[in-house]
């Protein structure tokens, strides 16, 4: 067989490839929206206000609900001392009535 | 048009001939490539569908938290203020919420514990204004009692656990769980439930448990309480209501569900960045990399081109064969590279980003994503990776493909 139909033979099944996972993907959606629906009503019941994903410290569980002055304890844009506090933006909302630091 | 496409179909042939000559270097090229779009194409999907899927789960969080701060800390909360907030025009209902942390020295994990709100907070609430979209708002029972999980009653003695919290003790519904109560008393609370699996994402570390029991435990006296959610009367009027509440309450801090939803729309978004920063020195190897392989012809390329010139290839067919050579690798990179990062988000549930996003808690949930893809994600994706290298392999190859056969060939290199 020739190189060049090797290679669009290649490119096709992983074009194809593709589209099986987007497709599964999106009646996977679907499916998935009984989970959806089933944390989203555990949220309204409970009256949660954040996502499990942080649980090292108090204001990375509960990155909503934090103090102004946690989690960036150091300087409102500093590293934080949790690894978690990395993938998280200071919460600037009500930040207003306090001295410019920079 | 037949002739046009069995021309390219000659010059594929050619190319892949040629890229099979230096096996070594263009399989590690292709690796490396790959490798690059996996992770970038993992941190897309990963971090849109977690967005998508908070934004979602969180339509349903309490409309106005409202906090207690005393030196700059959150304090508990007097339970008077609970009328003063009633009062307040514009307020529908306020309820008390009892929650805390609880460490749990054995296996060094921190448990959220929570006094599920009594039915009293749900009813009797009278909007006047009807919101589209309203999530769930259909969706919960309000003849169940709210203390009452899967059918089971929740009473004092007893407690329901999260997932998580099952597989980190290995413990099930009839076992006991020890508590170290503020006065150091040990209380031995029975598991008679515990939350889905499918809830993790929200609930894998939580702990119900009644509010007896909760107050007994931390030592909170009837007259406190941690904080209170408000309902409106009409959603539009959420800050307002909240600034009445600043107002009224000074010591307060009122936390509107749109700064909850605003605080899950920008994780990973700006320190997320933080992931990028430490990815970005592996694509900036690449681009070194892929640029020197792109520009800096070696003689062997050199002389290459020399001799298709001079057995009678035109300029424009020597920048077609580094064309495809440019878009067969980068092709093959970018399909690759997505169709593993689909697997590695919505499959496996992102082993390479789990130590990072674990931190150092010993609690972590097991959950799967919901797939949020879309095209406009992949065409980012496209235009960033594939088209960047393949421009870069023809802009150097113009230059070397215009210059006189004869000196191409006697080039050596040196």
């Amino acid at each position: 067989m020739r190189k060049s139909s090797l290679f669009f033979y290649s490119l096709i099944t992983e074009l194809m490839v593709l589209s099986l996972l987007l497709l599964y993907g999106a009646i996977d959606k679907n499916t998935q929206q009984e989970s959806l629906q089933e944390k989203a009503m555990l949220v309204e019941t409970l009256q949660l206000t954040d996502l499990c994903l942080f649980t090292e410290a108090r204001y990375t569980r509960h990155l909503s609900q934090a103090d102004l002055n946690t989690a960036f304890q150091d300087h409102p844009v500093s590293l934080e001392h949790f690894p978690s506090g990395s993938f998280t933006q200071p919460s600037f909302t009500g930040m207003g009535s306090h001295e410019q630091l920079d | 048009m037949n002739s046009w496409i069995e021309k390219q179909r000659y010059i594929i042939d050619f190319t892949l001939s040629s890229l099979l000559r230096r096996k070594v270097k263009n399989i590690g090229l292709l690796v490396l490539y790959t490798l690059i779009v996996f992770i970038l194409a993992s941190m897309m999907f990963f971090t849109h569908s977690i967005k998508r899927e908070a934004a979602l789960i969180l339509k349903g969080a309490p409309e106005v938290v409202v906090q207690k701060i005393v030196a700059g800390r959150h304090d508990l909360m007097p339970i008077e203020y609970l009328d003063t907030i009633k009062k307040i025009r514009g307020v529908a209902t306020a309820a008390p919420r009892l929650w805390g942390y609880y460490y749990d020295n054995l296996v060094k994990a921190n448990y959220t514990l929570l006094v599920p709100p009594t039915q009293t907070t749900t009813t009797n609430i009278s909007r006047t204004t009807v919101v589209e979209n309203e999530p769930n708002s259909q969706s919960v029972d309000l003849t169940k009692p709210l203390y009452e999980v899967n059918g089971t009653k929740l009473e004092s003695g007893t407690i329901i656990i999260g997932n998580g919290v099952a597989r980190l003790r290995q413990i099930a519904k009839g076992d006991y769980m020890p508590f170290l109560s503020f006065d150091g008393n040990v209380m031995n609370l029975k598991v008679v439930d515990t939350l889905s699996a499918q809830s993790e994402l929200v609930s894998s570390d939580l702990l119900l448990i009644t509010e007896e029991d909760f107050r007994k435990l931390f030592g909170i006296d009837k007259q406190f309480v941690t904080d209170m959610t408000v309902v409106v009367n009409n959603p539009s009027e959420m800050p307002t209501v909240a600034a009445k509440i600043k107002k009224r309450l000074p010591q307060a801090r009122p936390i509107i569900r749109d700064e909850i939803l605003r605080t899950y729309e920008s994780i990973f978004n700006w320190r997320g960045g933080m992931m990028i920063v430490i990815f970005s020195a592996a694509v900036l190897a690449f681009v070194i990399f892929a640029w020197d392989k792109a520009s800096g012809l070696s003689a062997g390329e050199r002389r290459e081109i020399g001799i298709l010139k001079a057995v009678g290839w035109e300029t424009s067919d020597v920048i077609q064969m580094k064309f495809w050579e440019g878009a067969i690798i980068s092709l093959t990179a970018f399909f690759s590279g997505v169709i593993l990062a689909y697997i590695h988000v919505f499959f496996m549930g992102s082993p390479v980003f789990e130590p990072a996003l674990k931190g150092w808690s010993a609690l972590y949930p097991n959950f799967s994503l919901t797939p949020f893809v879309n095209i406009e994600q992949l065409t980012t994706l496209f235009f960033l990776t594939v088209l960047p290298y393949t421009v870069a392999t023809i802009v150097p190859i113009w230059r070397a493909a215009t210059i006189d056969p004869d000196s191409a060939m006697r080039f050596t290199g040196d």
